[in-house]
């Protein structure tokens, strides 16, 4: 049966004009159908979509607290698993429940091989608190706790963790990185993804017109920049098989980092030096040297 | 519901359509039907949703459609109810058959 007319996911949440996440969970959503329950971690959504008395969710629909939204997950399959019940089980989290302070309980989630999809919506800081830095938070992004500055010009110092590969590693059923502008491979990733039993991971790119400082009409066009930049490269792995892992996407000419960071309020002191512009361009560019050859689409 | 829920459960699915949210709009979106294209761009990306789609000689009616419009399937239709005006579809529009003008009140 398909569901794609039907809306899984009411409109009336208070999630902000131009935020990409919505657009993320109703997609889930539509391709799992009704057949679902789903388990959000704390977070802008989980937060802005069941204002109490209020929900946007037309499925049944699960908050515990933030860092445990895999073991509630884990916990909903196994009770489901041993009524012999065959339910599509769907964590949401952003990239604070999922890459920080839930990565305990999604790391035992995959270890123990429940049969979940958890889909991280990742806008790269603490958006619902006021735009802290998070551990997906992008090298030279400017947020409230890695401010710019005399003392550091460029913003966050680190790179972003590489949180799906560090899920591929734990050897889950299927993990990828997707992205909503790049529509057709993000559709087939959550087809795919629903497909496999066992534990599933999708590390889906989500703009936040708040915390990244653009125009909320950009979202889209921002995303799909992420991955025509190579910033976000998209790919997937199966069975945990990092040697294999195939690109999906790769654009025809790679656009320079700047198209990227010029819309993005986030990046803005970075372009004032060209330094560091390209210093981050060397980093796209080593990624993509290393592991360009996997491109297979 | 004016006693809160034990576990503060809410019982009925989707009930956040109570809340108006057309109301945060400074632009508003306008579809040019003579322009548009029936790729379901606009309907694919809307994030709230409120863009919805008429697929059956039925629901069509009641669309804004002008009646030329119509006989193309399917049409899709703005709902100002909810829609907050971030303008994705204006700026996605791969015909700019969407037009953003400023709200009046």
């Amino acid at each position: 049966m398909n569901y794609e007319k039907e809306e899984f996911f009411a409109p009336g949440h208070g999630m902000c004009a131009g935020c990409a996440a919505p657009i993320i969970v109703k997609w889930v959503l539509k391709l799992a159908g009704p057949n679902t329950i789903v388990v959000n971690a704390t977070g802008c959504l989980e937060v802005a979509t069941t204002a109490y008395p209020h929900t946007s969710w037309r499925v049944p629909w699960l908050h515990v607290a933030f860092e445990n939204a895999a073991a509630a997950a884990s916990g909903i399959e196994a009770a489901a698993r041993a009524k012999g019940e065959k339910l599509n089980i769907i964590a949401f989290g952003g990239d604070g429940g999922t890459v920080d302070i839930g990565f305990q309980a999604l790391s035992g989630m995959v270890e123990r091989g429940h049969n979940v999809l958890y889909v991280l919506y990742d806008n790269e800081a603490y958006m619902n608190t006021g735009i802290q830095r998070s551990g997906a938070t992008p090298w030279g992004a400017w947020t409230t706790t890695s401010k710019v500055g005399n003392a550091n010009p460029i913003g966050k110092l680190q790179p972003k963790k590489p949180v799906a590969r560090i899920i591929a590693a734990h050897n889950a059923k299927y993990v990828a990185t997707a992205n909503p502008a790049i529509f057709n491979d993000f559709k087939k990733k959550v087809e795919k993804a629903l497909s496999y039993d066992g534990a599933r991971f999708l590390h889906v790119i989500s703009s936040c017109t708040t915390g990244w400082r653009h125009d909320p009409s950009k979202t889209v066009e921002i995303m799909k920049l992420a991955s025509d930049t190579g910033i976000f490269p998209l790919w997937e792995v199966v069975d945990g098989d990092l040697e294999n892992m195939r690109i999906t996407y790769k654009p025809k000419k790679f656009k320079p980092v700047e198209e990227y960071l010029k819309p993005q309020g986030r990046f803005r002191h970075l372009l004032k030096n060209p330094e560091y512009v390209k210093k981050l361009q060397e980093q796209v560019d080593a990624w993509w040297a290393k592991y360009g050859h996997h491109y297979n689409p | 519901m004016d006693v809160i829920t034990r576990g503060a459960v809410i019982t009925e699915p989707g009930n956040s359509v109570e809340n108006k949210t057309g109301t945060w709009r400074v632009f508003k979106p306008v579809i040019n039907y003579d322009k548009c294209i029936r790729c379901l761009i606009c309907w694919q990306f809307c994030p709230e949703p409120a863009i919805l789609r008429h697929d059956d000689e039925e629901t069509k009616q009641k669309t804004p459609a002008p009646k030329e419009a119509l006989k193309k399937l399917p049409v899709v239709e703005i709902d100002y109810d909810y829609c907050k005006g971030c303008g994705i579809c204006y700026n996605e529009c791969p015909v700019h058959a969407i037009d953003f003008v400023k709200e009046e009140k």
